[in-house]
């Protein structure tokens, strides 16, 4: 931001600052050539948000690449499009509601899916799936299970009631969430590629219509709480969470795609963080007009409202839609059908201005460009993470695998997430192909062969470890585990949940996970074309872990073509693509094991990567493998305990090496794949310079032998997989 | 055979009902909205579809049972018209009365989407006659309140009638306290009225009739013989 000279000797006390620095008030003064009302000033401390404004992260994210010939939309948008072909548009995007999700878990969860589906659908999709990236604190603190408990149910209280499956998703504890769990939600949809609505508003003297629920007085300030750091008195804040209705969310779906189907809308856009402000702002200021409104005929949920409220409110499930002048009939029929409101609450003007008026009054009257251009962006102090060292294996002391490996799988990172996905509807609508539990959700799309695989994924342990190599490692095990379901994978969208980015220290995080970030995106052409930045995540000073969240997406010409990750038939060999030096710095098995968090993470090769998933791929897509799974958490027995306990089948082993190092280590661009014909698969590599080892043959016997150790049994691992969450979340203490 | 599928406000499975009915059928069922008062001349069967009708505010399929288009519902059933109601759709024709018996919280007080393994009760209905009596069949289920209660001379009067059409079991067909998702009475899962024309069950057979959603993760085509069967019956 231009930095203004201050004549001002005082400014409103800290408290009714509504959170804008002094600079910042100074330069809406400036702007408005006179202090601000109430609403103005309201209006500018949610524009200028963090949360709205991306004023501290601006800078790094136009870094990233967000072009390939396959996208339509990229950032800026409500959310991503891509080209997935046959004249089919995908739309996603990620979002967080980590704030609202500690204050108050179950309702904060819920309008995280709410506002996330809204985002899509505004943009003309049909929502096709939910995806979720869940981070707690440390199962030991008081606070977990409730907050477990009421996350899991407000996503499928809001997920089941819209009929979105929830697909995928992701949990972690660690203490650092101690005091600030991350709820990062995603959603999918699909729409037609000549019918994708957009948010800028167009042709003064249209009418601006809001439709959906009435307002209230809830989440006034919501964008502001959201960027603020917590205390112990973070309960107060309970009235700034907002409070979700599904079943008027299902009708808005519902309404809006009808609505949409003909030709009566300009624009539309949700009302998400600050309501009415932000989505009136942005379609008149994207469309270079103004807008004037009046809020007399805002539908109301109470009376006496004034218009500070009405601006600022998060009342869910509302949208904006700019209509054209002779189509308000049609829009008001439709939305009767549902019985939700539709109201006409101003038009577009050529003056460039927001006027709002109530009760006769004019209670702002501000230059919207200005104010949108005028956003701040900081160029905040960084300081980069110091760099860590490996860890020597040969150091650490020699382990029973049998017993290491029981250990990992019912850790709390590792343990089965099925109490959790059982609780999420992931079957409504009838085409999820592949359920939770693999490597990435596969949807159909109805009337098509293809499909479109998903997943989410961060390992915010990298991150802190090594941002750059972290940030990397994110969008790369996406595109891993896309590839390991067979699908191309094609763009992606990040949720960059960190600190506070004041502190140069968290700033170097945020930045070295973008330069990763920046460079996984390039070598493997896969886009973000959407995203959203949670910033001060943070409880009395205690930062999260940084986490990085990317969700993926990947498409399936043919969805036949797909494998998951099931051992399946007796006698198949069992092949290790890709090289094992035995890295176990930043790892689960040191951690969970040996009860050290430290060392340098994985080193990522970008080409390595794309030279190893490109064969896997297309090993799936000759359909020459029965199974394949990716090597990620927990290293390779890990990996092939999920896929013995997927397919109630075992292993017998015969590995080179049998220390931790090569059975727990995480080295990436790894997968495990099944085959009939090893020698053919083999061949195949060896030409392609692509290491792949027989490491083993599938066995009807219910355990994994290891050559040399002593077997291990799959109902021992499933007990321990299966048994910790729910047992965990039955227990009192 | 001629069939329509009522559509409430929440509902969320009516084209998975209409895939289904297409799968078996090769017809598209009609969609009728709740506010239509008139139900399409000639229809053969009605499927009230799962989800949410009206939020399932107040209680699960309370409004929807007092729905102008379900005086239409209970009209064309009580001149044999065959209805079936899946999960909401089961309980809105509980709330009716068209079936006996309440749907209560799941014992476990959770949201459950799983597949589960049900015994046939009673084949020898136009919905389950491509089943054999006993045979174990899987569907999954997803639903909140899927407990099923009745008083006990209620219930005798279902065993007495044959009129429980499925039972939740174990893999191996044991209809015991752990092969109940729910806590449903005598493991019930559907049942039929006494002149077995009106089917409710909370399981979603529709959700297991498409061959690509079967996997090593789950999914069954165990659904496809009651579509088949009821087209069979309908289609004479």
């Amino acid at each position: 931001m231009k930095k203004t000279k201050s004549k001002r000797k005082s400014w409103p006390k800290p408290k009714d600052m509504m959170g804008l620095a002094p600079a910042e008030y100074d330069l809406a003064c400036n702007i408005l050539g006179r202090e601000p009302s109430l609403t103005e000033h309201g209006i500018f401390s949610v524009m200028w948000s963090e949360h709205c404004s991306y004023k501290s992260s601006k800078k790094w994210l136009k870094t990233l690449p967000t072009k390939a010939k396959w996208v339509i939309c990229g950032p800026g948008e409500n959310a991503g499009v891509i080209d997935i072909g046959e004249g089919d548009a995908c739309i996603f995007k990620i979002e967080s509601h980590n704030h609202p999700s500690y204050i108050e878990p179950y309702q904060g969860a819920a309008t995280g899916v709410g506002g996330i589906l809204r985002d899509v659908f505004t943009m003309g999709a049909r929502p096709i799936a939910n995806l979720n990236a869940l981070r707690f604190g440390a199962p030991s603190h008081p606070k977990t299970r409730r907050l477990v408990s009421g996350v899991v149910a407000g996503i499928g209280g809001y997920g089941n009631c819209v009929g979105v499956p929830t697909v995928a998703g992701e949990t972690n504890f660690h203490a650092s969430y101690n005091g600030n769990c991350l709820v990062n939600a995603m959603t999918v949809g699909i729409a037609r590629k000549n019918k994708i609505f957009y948010s800028a508003a167009a042709g003064a003297g249209n009418p601006v219509v809001y439709v959906g629920a009435k307002t209230g007085r809830d989440g006034i300030h919501g964008a502001t709480m959201a960027s603020a750091e917590f205390d112990d008195n973070s309960e107060e804040k309970r009235p700034t969470v907002q409070v979700g209705d599904p079943f008027v969310e299902k009708l808005l779906i519902e309404a809006c795609l009808e609505l949409m189907a003909t030709d009566a809308i300009v624009a539309i856009q949700d009302m998400g963080a600050a309501g009415l402000t932000s989505s009136s702002v942005e379609m008149a200021g994207k469309g270079g007009l103004g807008i004037d409104l009046d809020l007399d005929n805002v539908p109301a949920r109470e009376t006496g409202m004034s218009s500070y409220e009405m601006m600022l409110s998060e009342s869910q499930e509302r949208m904006l839609i700019i209509l054209k002048p002779k189509r308000i009939e049609v829009a008001q029929r439709i939305f009767a059908k549902y019985e939700l409101d539709c109201a006409t609450i101003g038009h577009l003007t050529k003056t460039g201005r927001l006027v709002v008026r109530k009760n006769g009054n004019v209670d702002a009257d501000m230059p919207i460009a200005p104010m949108v251009q005028a956003s701040p962006e900081y160029s905040r102090p960084w300081k980069p993470a110091k760099k860590r060292k490996p860890v020597d294996a040969r150091k650490l002391p020699v382990r029973e695998p049998g017993a290491a490996l029981e250990k990992l799988m019912g850790c709390p990172d590792l343990a089965s997430r099925r109490w959790i996905w059982e609780q999420y509807d992931h079957l409504v609508r009838g085409h999820t192909l592949q359920r939770p539990g693999g490597d990435a959700a596969v949807v159909g799309i109805p009337g098509r062969k293809k499909a479109l695989a998903m997943c989410v994924d961060s390992t915010p342990r990298y991150v802190e470890a090594d941002p750059e190599t972290g940030g990397a490692q994110a969008v790369v095990e996406t595109w891993r585990n896309l590839t390991a379901v067979g699908a191309t994978p094609m763009a992606i969208t990040d949720n960059m949940n960190f600190g506070n980015p004041e502190r140069p220290a968290i700033m170097g995080q945020f930045v070295g996970a973008i330069k990763g970030m920046r460079k996984a995106c390039k070598a493997l052409n896969y886009p973000v074309v959407s995203g959203n930045v949670s910033l001060y995540n943070e409880t009395n000073g205690q930062a999260i872990l940084p986490t990085p969240t990317i969700g993926g997406v990947g498409l399936l010409k043919d969805a036949t073509k797909s494998v998951d990750l099931a051992l399946k038939a007796d006698g198949d060999a069992i092949v290790l693509i890709g090289a094992t030096a035995g890295w176990l710095g930043a790892s689960l098995f040191l951690r969970e094991v040996e009860g050290r968090e430290e060392g340098a993470p994985p080193p990522i090769s970008l080409g390595t990567e794309k030279r190893n998933g490109d064969f896997v791929r297309g090993l799936i897509a000759k359909g020459q493998v029965n199974a394949c799974h990716d090597i990620s958490d927990g290293g390779m027995l890990v990996a092939l305990a999920e896929m013995a306990l997927a397919g109630r089948m075992g292993a017998r082993l015969e590995l080179p090496r049998t220390d931790s190092a090569y059975l727990f280590g995480e080295d990436q661009a790894r997968y495990i794949v099944t085959t009939a014909n090893a020698k053919r698969l083999l061949a195949g590599a060896k030409t392609l310079r692509i290491p792949a080892t027989v490491i083993g043959t599938v066995s009807r016997d219910g355990k994994l032998a290891l050559a040399g150790c002593a077997p291990i049994s799959l109902d021992k691992l499933r007990q321990a997989h299966e048994g910790w969450l729910p047992g965990y979340m039955s227990s009192k203490k | 055979m001629k069939s329509a599928i009522v559509v409430f406000p929440g509902s969320n499975r009516e084209n998975d009902a209409a895939d289904a009915i297409e799968r078996a059928s090769g017809k598209r069922p009609a969609m009728v909205w709740h506010k239509d008062s008139e139900l399409p001349e000639g229809l053969d069967l009605i499927v009230l579809p799962g989800g949410f009708s009206y939020g399932d505010y107040l209680r699960c399929g309370a409004m929807a049972a007092r729905s102008p288009i379900m005086r239409e519902v209970i009209a064309r059933a009580d001149k044999g018209t065959a209805v079936v109601g899946v999960c909401n759709g089961f309980q809105i024709l509980c709330e009716t009365g068209l079936l006996p018996g309440v749907l209560l919280s799941n014992s476990g007080l959770k949201f459950i989407c799983r597949d589960v393994h049900l015994k046939v009760a009673n084949s020898q209905t136009m919905f389950t006659h491509r089943y054999s009596a006993g045979q174990v069949v899987r569907f999954p289920v997803a639903h909140h309140d899927g407990n099923y209660f009745a008083d006990p001379d209620t219930l005798k009067r279902l065993e007495d009638g044959d009129q429980i059409a499925f039972r939740y079991c174990t893999p191996d067909g044991e209809t015991t306290t752990e092969g109940n998702p729910n806590g449903s009475i005598g493991n019930i899962a559907g049942v039929f009225n006494a002149t077995k024309s009106v089917l409710g069950l909370m399981p979603h057979p529709e959700n297991a009739t498409d061959p690509a959603t079967v996997g090593s993760l789950g999914g069954s085509l165990d659904g496809k013989p009651m579509f088949d069967a009821i087209v069979d019956a309908l289609s004479k």
